[in-house]
């Protein structure tokens, strides 16, 4: 049964519109998408493309107007699970940095314990077991993301959501914290659908691009980056890819009239 | 202006009010049994303390005030929290909301004496009803300000139901609005408490109102003073409280 199923994740003639005023936004029209197990899909497109609406579809949190979302079960045939990252870490400001880290764990048959422990281990996961007692406003940016990203790690999700979590940081932030997400996700194998609009980032990070494009969104390019981790920022395969995306991407909003 | 000079300044005129108020009776300026000086003060004190009137007068104040308060807040966040969180429900209230809401809280003194007599149960009820729509206008306005992200991420983690949404979510990010209207609540229910003890039942306000009849200006005096101390506290232990709850704050 499992086996005739093809990726984790499969989004099949997807499709979605907003209704307002009584005009009506396509956004999604017949998109299909597949995520393997185990690897590091990123989707890049203009802002406003529908990138977080198809994350939000995949979550639960929006629903399509037709099309199908299968994901496949675990081998113990227990169903698969998702967790976010959101752009704006979106902590709970009442919380302490322990507290934010086990929210999704309260809903799991553990112990007060288990779940203290369950978080400090992520939080040692993202270099931040010294801040655990803070609270969300006595930390920086950056620091807010590590708690957003352990919060999301801590409930072993299949697949780990990541909605342009570094466009809001510095850019040597958002370096370092690119650098820690691929030795996290070494560390820990998960599957990634990492969203950004950030075309240099999707190819430093992804083992595969898919650039988004045009209203309804369509799959306008799909490029495998095959390349080890850690890799160079500066390193040709990069370069090259970026460079192709980049191409398409601004030969797609000329011709939709959608400037970035 | 430095914190001390502030404090400094305060004594003064504090000490200068206090100055003038001996100096009218003494002088001759008014009738002193109408406006008796601060120095006959804690004669009267005492004595009402000894009879036992003061204890009594302030065990039962204390009581209706914070009975009528819990129930005040109590259903008024209940209820704030159900129409902030369910667009029905505010639908469903919205008419019996704008009939009942403009009907001062003392308009409810005859149905009290009526349904209660004159009873602590009357002056609970006053109480309550002043409170209620205080805290529920908050805790609904509260509720309504949650900061959406919260909920959907509330949702992303699997807390979907309106229960686990209410407990992760609105009520620990509502808690400081609603916490604003409780502080109102506090000062708005002190007066409730004097208005029914005013038309009879037992408390500060009655043994005020009997000194009054028997012209003992000193002991009204005393029983305002007394009003005035017990709400500081309050205030003060309520500022305590706030601040911890909400210590999360930047
Ligand atoms: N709740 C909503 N109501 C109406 N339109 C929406 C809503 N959410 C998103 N949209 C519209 O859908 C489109 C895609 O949004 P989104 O998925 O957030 O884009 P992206 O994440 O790629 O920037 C945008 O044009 C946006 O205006
Ligand atoms: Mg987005």
């Amino acid at each position: 049964m499992a086996h005739q199923m093809e990726g984790l994740i499969r989004l099949d003639g997807l499709a979605l519109a907003f209704e307002r005023d009584g005009t009506r936004t396509e956004v999604l029209r017949h998109l299909d998408l597949t995520i393997e197990r185990g690897e590091f899909l990123a989707l890049v497109g203009p802002s406003g493309v529908g990138k977080s609406t198809v994350l939000r579809v995949i979550a639960g949190l929006a629903h399509p107007s037709s099309g199908r979302i299968s994901v496949a079960p675990r081998a113990d045939g227990t169903p698969s699970s998702v967790a976010m990252v959101f752009q704006d870490a979106r902590l709970l400001p009442w919380r302490r940095v322990i507290d934010n880290v086990a929210f999704g764990l309260e809903r799991l048959q553990l112990t007060k314990s288990a779940r203290r422990a369950r978080a400090l281990e992520m939080l040692d996961l993202v270099r931040l077991e010294a801040l655990a007692e803070r609270f969300p406003h006595e930390l920086s940016g950056g620091q807010r993301q590590r708690v957003a990203l352990a919060r999301a790690l801590a409930v072993d999700p299949d697949v780990l959501l990541m909605d342009e979590p570094f466009s809001a940081l510095d850019p040597v932030t958002r370096h370092t914290l690119q650098d820690e997400l691929v030795r996290i996700r070494a560390a820990t194998a998960k599957t990634v659908l990492f969203v950004t609009h950030d075309i240099d980032e999707a190819v430093y990070l992804a083992d595969r691009a898919i650039l988004l494009s045009g209203s309804p969104a369509r799959i306008a390019d799909e490029r495998r980056i095959d390349l080890p981790h850690p890799r160079r920022r500066d390193h040709h395969a990069l370069v090259a890819a970026t460079e192709h995306i980049h191409r398409r991407f601004a030969g797609d909003s000329y011709a939709d009239g959608d400037g970035v | 202006m430095a914190r001390v000079n502030r404090l400094a300044l305060a004594l003064l005129g504090l000490v200068v009010f206090l100055a003038l108020w001996e100096a009218a009776p003494r002088l001759g300026l008014v009738n002193p049994a109408l406006v008796p000086g601060p120095s006959s003060l804690p004669k009267a004190f005492v004595k009402e303390l000894i009879s036992g009137n003061w204890g009594e007068a302030v065990v039962g104040s204390l009581g209706h005030y914070a009975v009528g308060l819990v129930v005040g807040i109590g259903l008024g966040a209940i209820f704030g929290i159900l129409t902030g969180m369910y667009r029905t429900i505010e639908a469903l209230t919205a008419g019996v909301i704008r009939v009942l809401r403009p009907v001062p809280g003392l308009a409810w003194v005859p149905f009290a004496i009526i349904w209660f007599g004159v009873s602590p149960a009357a002056a609970v009820f006053i109480i309550a009803v002043g409170v209620f729509w205080i805290v529920f206008f908050a805790a609904f306005g509260a509720v309504r300000s949650v900061d959406r992200d919260l909920i959907e991420l509330a949702a992303a983690f699997g807390y979907r139901s309106g229960w686990a949404r209410l407990v992760k979510v609105v009520l620990p990010a509502a808690t400081p609005g609603i916490l604003v209207g409780v502080r109102t609540a506090l000062g708005q229910a002190w007066m409730s408490v004097v208005a029914a003890e005013i038309f009879g039942v037992a408390g500060l306000g009655q043994r005020m109102m009997q000194a009054s009849s028997l012209l003992a200006s000193d002991i009204v005096v005393v029983y305002m003073l007394t009003m005035a101390a017990l709400y500081g506290l309050v205030d003060i232990a309520f500022l305590g409280l706030s601040g911890w709850l909400t210590r999360w704050k930047a």
